[in-house]
Protein backbone atom coordinates (compact mmCIF):
# COMPACT_ATOMS: atom_id res chain seq x y z
CA UNK A 1 0.00 0.00 0.00
CA UNK A 2 3.22 2.24 0.53
CA UNK A 3 4.50 1.14 -2.37
CA UNK A 4 0.71 2.48 -4.09
CA UNK A 5 0.70 5.59 -2.70
CA UNK A 6 4.67 6.55 -3.16
CA UNK A 7 3.59 5.48 -6.74
CA UNK A 8 0.59 7.55 -7.41
CA UNK A 9 2.52 10.25 -6.08
CA UNK A 10 5.47 10.11 -8.48
CA UNK A 11 2.72 9.72 -10.98
CA UNK A 12 0.65 12.76 -10.07
CA UNK A 13 4.09 14.58 -9.99
CA UNK A 14 5.32 13.23 -13.23
CA UNK A 15 2.39 12.87 -15.23
CA UNK A 16 2.06 13.92 -18.51
CA UNK A 17 0.74 16.90 -20.10
CA UNK A 18 -2.15 15.02 -22.05
CA UNK A 19 -5.69 14.41 -21.00
CA UNK A 20 -4.19 13.57 -17.72
CA UNK A 21 -7.99 14.44 -16.61
CA UNK A 22 -9.75 11.56 -18.61
CA UNK A 23 -7.57 8.93 -17.51
CA UNK A 24 -8.04 7.89 -14.20
CA UNK A 25 -4.73 7.16 -11.38
CA UNK A 26 -5.52 3.69 -11.74
CA UNK A 27 -5.62 3.27 -15.40
CA UNK A 28 -2.26 4.92 -15.61
CA UNK A 29 -0.52 3.01 -13.29
CA UNK A 30 -1.93 -0.10 -15.54
CA UNK A 31 -0.59 1.69 -18.93
CA UNK A 32 2.40 2.12 -17.29
CA UNK A 33 2.81 -1.29 -16.18
CA UNK A 34 1.38 -1.98 -19.67
CA UNK A 35 4.56 -0.08 -21.27
CA UNK A 36 6.95 -1.68 -18.90
CA UNK A 37 6.36 -5.47 -19.33
CA UNK A 38 4.56 -6.24 -22.35
CA UNK A 39 5.79 -3.15 -24.54
CA UNK A 40 8.67 -4.40 -22.93
CA UNK A 41 8.80 -7.73 -24.06
CA UNK A 42 9.70 -6.80 -27.56
CA UNK A 43 11.64 -3.39 -27.06
CA UNK A 44 13.26 -4.10 -23.71
CA UNK A 45 12.13 -3.56 -20.19
CA UNK A 46 14.28 -0.43 -20.01
CA UNK A 47 12.69 0.53 -23.75
CA UNK A 48 16.34 0.62 -25.15
CA UNK A 49 14.73 -2.19 -28.16
CA UNK A 50 15.11 -5.43 -28.20
CA UNK A 51 13.68 -7.60 -31.45
CA UNK A 52 11.46 -3.91 -31.83
CA UNK A 53 13.36 -0.89 -31.88
CA UNK A 54 14.33 1.74 -28.80
CA UNK A 55 11.44 3.50 -27.52
CA UNK A 56 13.93 5.92 -25.57
CA UNK A 57 12.66 9.99 -26.27
CA UNK A 58 15.75 10.82 -28.51
CA UNK A 59 14.94 8.23 -31.11
CA UNK A 60 11.29 8.98 -30.65
CA UNK A 61 11.34 12.46 -31.21
CA UNK A 62 12.62 12.41 -34.73
CA UNK A 63 9.54 10.29 -35.50
CA UNK A 64 5.86 12.41 -36.96
CA UNK A 65 3.66 12.22 -33.85
CA UNK A 66 1.07 10.71 -36.19
CA UNK A 67 2.77 8.19 -37.13
CA UNK A 68 4.28 7.08 -33.86
CA UNK A 69 0.10 7.22 -33.31
CA UNK A 70 -0.93 5.14 -35.82
CA UNK A 71 2.11 2.87 -34.66
CA UNK A 72 0.88 1.90 -31.57
CA UNK A 73 -3.26 1.65 -32.03
CA UNK A 74 -3.10 -0.30 -35.99
CA UNK A 75 0.54 -2.00 -35.83
CA UNK A 76 3.31 -1.77 -38.59
CA UNK A 77 2.62 -4.65 -41.59
CA UNK A 78 5.93 -6.32 -42.32
CA UNK A 79 7.15 -6.17 -38.56
CA UNK A 80 5.99 -7.89 -35.62
CA UNK A 81 4.70 -4.77 -34.24
CA UNK A 82 1.08 -5.61 -33.68
CA UNK A 83 -2.16 -3.15 -33.14
CA UNK A 84 -2.96 -2.45 -29.50
CA UNK A 85 -6.19 -0.64 -30.36
CA UNK A 86 -8.51 -3.57 -29.13
CA UNK A 87 -6.41 -2.96 -25.50
CA UNK A 88 -5.68 0.95 -25.54
CA UNK A 89 -8.43 3.95 -26.93
CA UNK A 90 -6.63 6.68 -28.97
CA UNK A 91 -6.39 9.17 -25.26
CA UNK A 92 -3.96 6.52 -23.89
CA UNK A 93 -2.17 5.83 -27.14
CA UNK A 94 -1.47 9.65 -26.72
CA UNK A 95 -1.05 9.52 -23.05
CA UNK A 96 1.30 6.70 -23.61
CA UNK A 97 3.19 8.72 -25.82
CA UNK A 98 3.70 11.46 -23.97
CA UNK A 99 5.27 9.29 -21.52
CA UNK A 100 7.54 8.37 -24.10
CA UNK A 101 8.72 11.39 -25.62
CA UNK A 102 9.00 13.10 -22.27
CA UNK A 103 11.23 10.38 -21.32
CA UNK A 104 9.33 9.37 -17.88
CA UNK A 105 8.92 5.71 -18.82
CA UNK A 106 11.28 4.66 -15.57
CA UNK A 107 9.01 6.54 -13.19
CA UNK A 108 7.64 3.15 -12.05
CA UNK B 1 39.64 -32.66 38.79
CA UNK B 2 36.12 -30.77 36.87
CA UNK B 3 38.26 -28.30 35.43
CA UNK B 4 41.01 -30.17 34.18
CA UNK B 5 38.42 -32.04 31.28
CA UNK B 6 36.61 -29.24 30.92
CA UNK B 7 38.25 -27.21 28.34
CA UNK B 8 39.65 -30.33 26.81
CA UNK B 9 35.61 -31.71 26.67
CA UNK B 10 34.92 -27.75 25.32
CA UNK B 11 37.82 -27.92 22.00
CA UNK B 12 36.68 -31.48 21.15
CA UNK B 13 32.86 -29.95 21.24
CA UNK B 14 33.76 -27.74 18.62
CA UNK B 15 35.93 -29.55 16.39
CA UNK B 16 32.98 -31.82 16.56
CA UNK B 17 30.58 -29.32 15.75
CA UNK B 18 32.20 -27.67 13.00
CA UNK B 19 32.77 -30.84 11.54
CA UNK B 20 29.23 -31.61 11.87
CA UNK B 21 28.47 -28.11 10.13
CA UNK B 22 30.55 -28.70 7.53
CA UNK B 23 29.25 -32.48 6.51
CA UNK B 24 25.64 -30.70 6.52
CA UNK B 25 26.73 -27.85 4.78
CA UNK B 26 28.56 -30.20 1.82
CA UNK B 27 25.35 -30.69 -1.04
CA UNK B 28 25.37 -31.63 -4.72
CA UNK B 29 23.48 -29.17 -6.76
CA UNK B 30 21.39 -31.52 -8.93
CA UNK B 31 18.53 -30.45 -7.13
CA UNK B 32 18.97 -26.76 -7.36
CA UNK B 33 17.88 -24.30 -9.58
CA UNK B 34 17.64 -20.70 -10.79
CA UNK B 35 14.89 -18.35 -10.82
CA UNK B 36 15.18 -14.65 -12.80
CA UNK B 37 13.75 -11.62 -11.34
CA UNK B 38 13.02 -9.48 -14.06
CA UNK B 39 12.60 -6.08 -12.92
CA UNK B 40 14.91 -5.95 -9.83
CA UNK B 41 18.35 -7.67 -11.98
CA UNK B 42 18.30 -10.83 -9.68
CA UNK B 43 18.01 -14.00 -9.21
CA UNK B 44 17.10 -16.39 -6.29
CA UNK B 45 18.90 -20.05 -5.84
CA UNK B 46 16.19 -22.28 -5.40
CA UNK B 47 16.06 -25.82 -4.50
CA UNK B 48 13.60 -28.63 -5.50
CA UNK B 49 13.29 -30.86 -3.17
CA UNK B 50 12.24 -28.96 -0.48
CA UNK B 51 10.67 -26.57 -2.48
CA UNK B 52 12.69 -23.32 -0.69
CA UNK B 53 14.32 -20.65 -1.47
CA UNK B 54 18.03 -20.50 -0.84
CA UNK B 55 19.79 -17.30 -1.37
CA UNK B 56 19.74 -14.12 -3.72
CA UNK B 57 22.25 -12.36 -5.84
CA UNK B 58 21.49 -9.10 -7.24
CA UNK B 59 23.29 -6.79 -9.41
CA UNK B 60 22.93 -8.45 -12.21
CA UNK B 61 21.51 -5.73 -14.77
CA UNK B 62 18.31 -5.40 -16.70
CA UNK B 63 17.34 -9.20 -16.88
CA UNK B 64 13.90 -8.79 -19.06
CA UNK B 65 14.28 -11.70 -20.95
CA UNK B 66 16.97 -13.43 -19.55
CA UNK B 67 18.14 -17.14 -19.63
CA UNK B 68 20.27 -19.04 -18.48
CA UNK B 69 22.99 -22.27 -19.20
CA UNK B 70 24.71 -24.20 -16.56
CA UNK B 71 28.18 -25.53 -16.39
CA UNK B 72 28.39 -29.17 -16.51
CA UNK B 73 29.72 -29.75 -12.96
CA UNK B 74 25.90 -28.08 -12.12
CA UNK B 75 27.82 -25.62 -9.84
CA UNK B 76 28.10 -22.60 -12.08
CA UNK B 77 25.13 -20.59 -14.01
CA UNK B 78 25.82 -17.93 -17.16
CA UNK B 79 22.74 -15.56 -16.53
CA UNK B 80 22.45 -13.94 -20.37
CA UNK B 81 20.53 -10.40 -19.88
CA UNK B 82 19.18 -8.05 -21.85
CA UNK B 83 21.62 -5.22 -21.54
CA UNK B 84 24.31 -7.43 -23.14
CA UNK B 85 25.39 -8.56 -19.55
CA UNK B 86 27.10 -11.87 -19.30
CA UNK B 87 26.90 -12.99 -15.16
CA UNK B 88 28.81 -16.07 -14.54
CA UNK B 89 27.18 -17.64 -10.60
CA UNK B 90 28.38 -19.33 -8.42
CA UNK B 91 24.64 -21.47 -6.92
CA UNK B 92 26.54 -23.32 -4.02
CA UNK B 93 28.45 -20.30 -2.64
CA UNK B 94 25.32 -18.06 -3.91
CA UNK B 95 27.71 -15.41 -5.37
CA UNK B 96 28.59 -13.43 -8.32
CA UNK B 97 32.08 -14.67 -9.71
CA UNK B 98 32.22 -12.61 -12.77
CA UNK B 99 30.41 -10.05 -15.07
CA UNK B 100 31.44 -8.58 -18.35
CA UNK B 101 29.22 -6.31 -20.44
CA UNK B 102 29.85 -7.67 -23.89
CA UNK B 103 27.22 -5.84 -26.18
CA UNK B 104 25.04 -3.05 -26.13
CA UNK B 105 21.56 -5.59 -26.60
CA UNK B 106 21.63 -9.13 -26.32
CA UNK B 107 19.07 -12.25 -26.24
CA UNK B 108 20.69 -15.66 -24.75
CA UNK B 109 23.28 -17.71 -25.25
CA UNK B 110 24.34 -21.48 -25.11
CA UNK B 111 27.44 -23.50 -23.68
CA UNK B 112 29.83 -25.95 -25.74
CA UNK B 113 29.55 -29.34 -25.96
CA UNK B 114 32.49 -29.76 -23.66
CA UNK B 115 31.63 -26.74 -22.18
CA UNK B 116 34.54 -24.94 -22.31
CA UNK B 117 33.35 -22.46 -24.68
CA UNK B 118 30.18 -19.78 -23.60
CA UNK B 119 28.46 -18.32 -26.88
CA UNK B 120 26.14 -15.05 -26.52
CA UNK B 121 23.68 -13.89 -29.36
CA UNK B 122 23.65 -10.26 -29.95
CA UNK B 123 20.85 -7.92 -31.16
CA UNK B 124 23.17 -5.12 -31.04
CA UNK B 125 25.85 -5.16 -32.45
CA UNK B 126 24.24 -7.45 -34.13
CA UNK B 127 26.47 -11.16 -34.01
CA UNK B 128 27.79 -14.09 -31.68
CA UNK B 129 30.43 -13.51 -29.39
CA UNK B 130 32.70 -16.43 -27.70
CA UNK B 131 33.94 -16.39 -24.29
CA UNK B 132 36.06 -19.05 -22.04
CA UNK B 133 33.64 -20.71 -20.04
CA UNK B 134 36.16 -20.26 -16.58
CA UNK B 135 37.12 -16.76 -17.10
CA UNK B 136 34.76 -15.16 -19.30
CA UNK B 137 37.52 -13.78 -21.69
CA UNK B 138 36.72 -13.16 -25.32
CA UNK B 139 37.66 -15.76 -27.43
CA UNK B 140 35.85 -15.27 -30.70
CA UNK B 141 33.46 -12.56 -32.42
CA UNK B 142 31.90 -13.85 -35.09
CA UNK B 143 29.66 -10.38 -36.16
CA UNK B 144 26.36 -11.57 -38.13
CA UNK B 145 27.41 -8.99 -41.33
CA UNK B 146 25.26 -9.49 -44.24
CA UNK B 147 24.05 -8.04 -47.75
CA UNK B 148 25.78 -6.10 -49.90
CA UNK B 149 26.14 -2.63 -47.60
CA UNK B 150 27.63 -4.91 -44.82
CA UNK B 151 24.46 -4.88 -42.35
CA UNK B 152 24.37 -6.92 -39.04
CA UNK B 153 21.70 -8.69 -38.10
CA UNK B 154 20.20 -9.63 -35.01
CA UNK B 155 20.90 -12.81 -34.24
CA UNK B 156 18.51 -15.06 -32.45
CA UNK B 157 17.66 -19.01 -31.93
CA UNK B 158 21.25 -19.38 -30.65
CA UNK B 159 21.79 -23.23 -29.59
CA UNK B 160 24.34 -25.76 -29.02
CA UNK B 161 24.73 -28.81 -31.03
CA UNK B 162 27.34 -31.59 -31.18
CA UNK B 163 31.04 -31.07 -32.62
CA UNK B 164 31.82 -28.32 -30.59
CA UNK B 165 29.42 -26.52 -32.87
CA UNK B 166 26.70 -23.13 -32.05
CA UNK B 167 23.93 -22.78 -34.34
CA UNK B 168 22.01 -19.62 -34.78
CA UNK B 169 19.73 -17.86 -37.06
CA UNK B 170 20.10 -14.17 -38.68
CA UNK B 171 16.29 -12.12 -38.13
CA UNK B 172 16.93 -9.28 -40.39
CA UNK B 173 18.71 -11.44 -42.89
CA UNK B 174 17.34 -14.37 -42.71
CA UNK B 175 19.79 -16.66 -42.36
CA UNK B 176 20.90 -20.08 -40.70
CA UNK B 177 24.67 -20.29 -39.36
CA UNK B 178 27.05 -22.76 -38.34
CA UNK B 179 29.68 -22.21 -36.55
CA UNK B 180 33.00 -24.65 -35.69
CA UNK B 181 34.78 -23.77 -32.96
CA UNK B 182 36.72 -26.92 -32.59
CA UNK B 183 39.77 -24.28 -32.85
CA UNK B 184 38.13 -21.93 -30.34
CA UNK B 185 39.93 -18.61 -31.96
CA UNK B 186 39.48 -19.64 -35.41
CA UNK B 187 35.65 -20.47 -35.75
CA UNK B 188 34.69 -21.60 -39.12
CA UNK B 189 31.36 -20.58 -39.58
CA UNK B 190 28.85 -22.03 -42.54
CA UNK B 191 26.17 -19.87 -44.22
CA UNK B 192 22.41 -20.98 -45.07
CA UNK B 193 21.01 -17.96 -47.06
CA UNK B 194 17.05 -17.51 -48.01
CA UNK B 195 15.82 -19.57 -45.38
CA UNK B 196 12.69 -18.02 -45.08
CA UNK B 197 11.60 -14.27 -43.93
CA UNK B 198 12.53 -13.47 -40.09
CA UNK B 199 13.63 -16.10 -38.29
CA UNK B 200 12.52 -15.20 -34.40
CA UNK B 201 14.10 -17.82 -32.45
CA UNK B 202 15.15 -21.97 -32.99
CA UNK B 203 15.41 -24.73 -31.33
CA UNK B 204 17.19 -28.15 -31.75
CA UNK B 205 15.68 -31.31 -31.26
CA UNK B 206 17.12 -32.73 -28.20
CA UNK B 207 19.44 -35.79 -30.28
CA UNK B 208 20.80 -32.35 -31.65
CA UNK B 209 20.11 -33.30 -34.95
CA UNK B 210 17.53 -31.00 -36.35
CA UNK B 211 17.73 -27.22 -36.12
CA UNK B 212 14.60 -25.82 -36.64
CA UNK B 213 13.91 -21.80 -37.21
CA UNK B 214 10.23 -20.51 -36.88
CA UNK B 215 9.12 -17.62 -39.23
CA UNK B 216 7.49 -14.34 -38.45
CA UNK B 217 7.63 -12.75 -41.78
CA UNK B 218 6.04 -16.35 -43.70
CA UNK B 219 4.39 -19.33 -43.08
CA UNK B 220 6.06 -22.77 -42.11
CA UNK B 221 9.21 -23.20 -40.57
CA UNK B 222 13.17 -23.51 -41.79
CA UNK B 223 14.41 -27.36 -40.91
CA UNK B 224 18.07 -27.88 -41.00
CA UNK B 225 19.55 -31.55 -40.57
CA UNK B 226 22.94 -31.78 -38.82
CA UNK B 227 23.63 -34.93 -39.90
CA UNK B 228 23.60 -33.72 -43.97
CA UNK B 229 24.89 -30.59 -43.15
CA UNK B 230 25.69 -30.15 -46.75
CA UNK B 231 21.91 -30.15 -47.61
CA UNK B 232 20.62 -26.91 -47.82
CA UNK B 233 17.38 -26.11 -44.83
CA UNK B 234 13.55 -27.31 -46.20
CA UNK B 235 10.58 -25.64 -45.08
CA UNK B 236 8.45 -27.75 -43.12
CA UNK B 237 5.01 -26.91 -41.98
CA UNK B 238 4.01 -24.40 -44.69
CA UNK B 239 0.43 -23.72 -42.77
CA UNK B 240 2.19 -23.34 -39.84
CA UNK B 241 2.08 -19.25 -39.32
CA UNK B 242 0.15 -16.67 -39.23
CA UNK B 243 -1.76 -17.05 -42.42
CA UNK B 244 -3.00 -14.85 -45.22
CA UNK B 245 -4.84 -12.38 -42.64
CA UNK B 246 -1.42 -11.76 -40.74
CA UNK B 247 -3.05 -12.01 -37.13
CA UNK B 248 -1.45 -10.01 -34.85
CA UNK B 249 1.36 -11.50 -32.50
CA UNK B 250 1.34 -9.92 -28.61
CA UNK B 251 4.05 -12.09 -27.50
CA UNK B 252 6.75 -13.83 -29.49
CA UNK B 253 6.26 -17.68 -28.93
CA UNK B 254 9.36 -19.25 -27.56
CA UNK B 255 11.07 -22.44 -29.23
CA UNK B 256 12.98 -23.40 -26.73
CA UNK B 257 10.68 -25.40 -24.74
CA UNK B 258 9.99 -27.77 -27.93
CA UNK B 259 7.78 -30.62 -26.86
CA UNK B 260 8.28 -34.30 -28.14
CA UNK B 261 6.40 -36.57 -26.52
CA UNK B 262 5.89 -39.81 -28.36
CA UNK B 263 5.81 -39.57 -31.98
CA UNK B 264 4.62 -36.27 -32.08
CA UNK B 265 6.78 -32.94 -31.25
CA UNK B 266 3.87 -30.13 -29.98
CA UNK B 267 4.81 -26.13 -31.40
CA UNK B 268 3.35 -23.04 -30.66
CA UNK B 269 1.03 -21.90 -33.57
CA UNK B 270 1.79 -18.13 -33.96
CA UNK B 271 -0.97 -15.67 -33.98
CA UNK B 272 -3.44 -18.35 -33.38
CA UNK B 273 -5.01 -20.04 -30.24
CA UNK B 274 -3.24 -23.53 -31.37
CA UNK B 275 -0.91 -25.54 -31.18
CA UNK B 276 0.19 -28.06 -33.70
CA UNK B 277 1.36 -31.71 -33.54
CA UNK B 278 3.84 -32.88 -35.97
CA UNK B 279 4.68 -36.07 -36.90
CA UNK B 280 8.22 -36.21 -35.84
CA UNK B 281 9.22 -38.78 -38.67
CA UNK B 282 7.84 -36.87 -41.67
CA UNK B 283 6.99 -33.11 -40.23
CA UNK B 284 3.72 -33.06 -40.97
CA UNK B 285 0.83 -31.89 -39.25
CA UNK B 286 -1.07 -34.51 -37.52
CA UNK B 287 -3.80 -32.03 -35.67
CA UNK B 288 -4.28 -28.85 -34.43
CA UNK B 289 -5.36 -28.39 -30.79
CA UNK B 290 -7.46 -25.59 -29.67
CA UNK B 291 -6.36 -23.82 -26.45
CA UNK B 292 -7.19 -20.60 -24.31
CA UNK B 293 -5.06 -18.01 -26.16
CA UNK B 294 -1.78 -17.41 -28.60
CA UNK B 295 0.19 -19.81 -26.87
CA UNK B 296 4.49 -18.93 -25.78
CA UNK B 297 5.52 -21.71 -24.25
CA UNK B 298 4.59 -25.38 -24.97
CA UNK B 299 6.24 -27.68 -22.75
CA UNK B 300 6.52 -31.57 -22.62
CA UNK B 301 6.35 -32.99 -19.14
CA UNK B 302 10.12 -35.41 -18.93
CA UNK B 303 7.94 -38.56 -19.49
CA UNK B 304 5.97 -36.92 -22.24
CA UNK B 305 2.64 -37.64 -20.88
CA UNK B 306 1.15 -34.13 -20.84
CA UNK B 307 2.30 -30.86 -22.79
CA UNK B 308 1.67 -27.81 -21.03
CA UNK B 309 1.14 -24.71 -22.29
CA UNK B 310 0.99 -20.85 -21.44
CA UNK B 311 -0.18 -17.88 -23.43
CA UNK B 312 0.54 -14.35 -24.79
CA UNK B 313 -0.80 -11.31 -23.30
CA UNK B 314 -4.07 -10.95 -22.37
CA UNK B 315 -5.04 -14.16 -21.76
CA UNK B 316 -1.43 -15.06 -19.77
CA UNK B 317 -3.27 -15.60 -16.69
CA UNK B 318 -3.59 -19.41 -17.78
CA UNK B 319 -2.26 -22.71 -18.21
CA UNK B 320 -3.15 -25.57 -20.27
CA UNK B 321 -2.35 -29.60 -20.19
CA UNK B 322 -2.55 -30.89 -23.31
CA UNK B 323 -2.52 -35.24 -23.13
CA UNK B 324 -0.21 -36.16 -25.73
CA UNK B 325 -2.21 -39.37 -26.35
CA UNK B 326 -5.46 -38.33 -27.25
CA UNK B 327 -4.05 -34.43 -28.40
CA UNK B 328 -6.70 -32.62 -26.59
CA UNK B 329 -6.38 -30.08 -23.06
CA UNK B 330 -7.53 -32.20 -20.17
CA UNK B 331 -6.88 -29.34 -17.79
CA UNK B 332 -7.47 -25.28 -17.63
CA UNK B 333 -5.39 -23.73 -14.61
CA UNK B 334 -5.68 -20.03 -13.61
CA UNK B 335 -2.19 -19.74 -11.29
CA UNK B 336 -2.93 -15.84 -11.64
CA UNK B 337 -1.93 -12.84 -13.87
CA UNK B 338 1.05 -12.94 -16.10
CA UNK B 339 2.44 -16.70 -15.79
CA UNK B 340 6.00 -16.32 -18.19
CA UNK B 341 7.08 -19.54 -17.79
CA UNK B 342 7.26 -23.24 -16.72
CA UNK B 343 9.98 -25.79 -15.57
CA UNK B 344 9.59 -29.06 -14.61
CA UNK B 345 11.99 -31.15 -12.03
CA UNK B 346 13.97 -33.42 -13.55
CA UNK B 347 11.62 -36.50 -13.85
CA UNK B 348 8.57 -34.06 -14.10
CA UNK B 349 6.30 -34.52 -10.83
CA UNK B 350 6.62 -31.17 -10.20
CA UNK B 351 6.22 -28.62 -12.94
CA UNK B 352 7.35 -24.90 -10.91
CA UNK B 353 5.08 -21.55 -12.39
CA UNK B 354 6.85 -18.37 -12.37
CA UNK B 355 3.10 -15.57 -11.72
CA UNK B 356 5.25 -12.17 -12.55
CA UNK B 357 2.37 -10.03 -11.76
CA UNK B 358 2.00 -11.55 -8.68
CA UNK B 359 5.45 -12.33 -7.69
CA UNK B 360 5.32 -15.25 -6.86
CA UNK B 361 6.47 -19.06 -8.05
CA UNK B 362 3.48 -21.62 -7.71
CA UNK B 363 4.71 -25.01 -7.85
CA UNK B 364 2.14 -27.79 -9.06
CA UNK B 365 1.83 -31.80 -8.67
CA UNK B 366 1.99 -32.79 -12.56
CA UNK B 367 -0.28 -35.93 -12.03
CA UNK B 368 -3.43 -34.36 -9.53
CA UNK B 369 -2.76 -30.28 -10.89
CA UNK B 370 -3.34 -29.77 -7.87
CA UNK B 371 -0.99 -26.54 -6.18
CA UNK B 372 1.65 -27.90 -3.50
CA UNK B 373 3.88 -24.70 -2.73
CA UNK B 374 4.29 -21.49 -2.96
CA UNK B 375 7.97 -19.44 -3.17
CA UNK B 376 7.52 -15.54 -3.13
CA UNK B 377 9.91 -13.83 -5.92
CA UNK B 378 10.34 -10.62 -7.12
CA UNK B 379 8.38 -10.51 -10.76
CA UNK B 380 9.83 -13.89 -11.77
CA UNK B 381 10.36 -14.92 -15.20
CA UNK B 382 12.04 -17.84 -16.18
CA UNK B 383 12.91 -20.26 -14.03
CA UNK B 384 15.78 -23.03 -15.00
CA UNK B 385 16.99 -26.18 -13.21
CA UNK B 386 20.55 -27.77 -12.99
CA UNK B 387 19.49 -30.69 -14.70
CA UNK B 388 19.96 -28.68 -17.99
CA UNK B 389 23.16 -29.03 -17.80
CA UNK B 390 23.15 -32.06 -19.69
CA UNK B 391 20.82 -31.36 -21.84
CA UNK B 392 21.71 -30.70 -26.06
CA UNK B 393 20.04 -27.39 -26.53
CA UNK B 394 19.67 -25.93 -23.30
Amino acid sequence: MHNFLLLALLVLVAAPCYSMADISLTRQLELRHLLKHDCGSCHGMSLKGGLGPALTEDVLMKKPRQMLLATILEGRPGTPMPPWKTFLTTEEANWLLDVLLQGQSDVL
Amino acid sequence: MSYKYTLPHFFCLIVCLITLTGCTSLRGTGDLGVVIERASGSVQIVETTGRTRLQQITGLGDLSHASIVYSRDERYAYVFGRDGGLSKIDILEGKLVKRVIQAGNSIGGAISQDGKLIAVSNYSPGGVKVFKADTLELVADIPATYGKLGERSKVVGLVDAPGQMFVFSLYDAGEIWVADLKQPTMPKVKKFKNIGTQPYDALITEDGRYYIAGLFGEDGLSLLDLWNIDKQPKRILSGYGRGEKKLPVYKMPHLEGWAVAGEHAFLPAIGHNEVLAVNRNNWKQRGRIKVYGQPVFAMAQPDGRHVWVNFAFPNNDTVQVIDTEQLKVVKTLKPGKAVLHMEFTPRGEHVWVSVRDEDLIKVYDTRTFKEISRLSADKPSGIFFAARAHRIGL
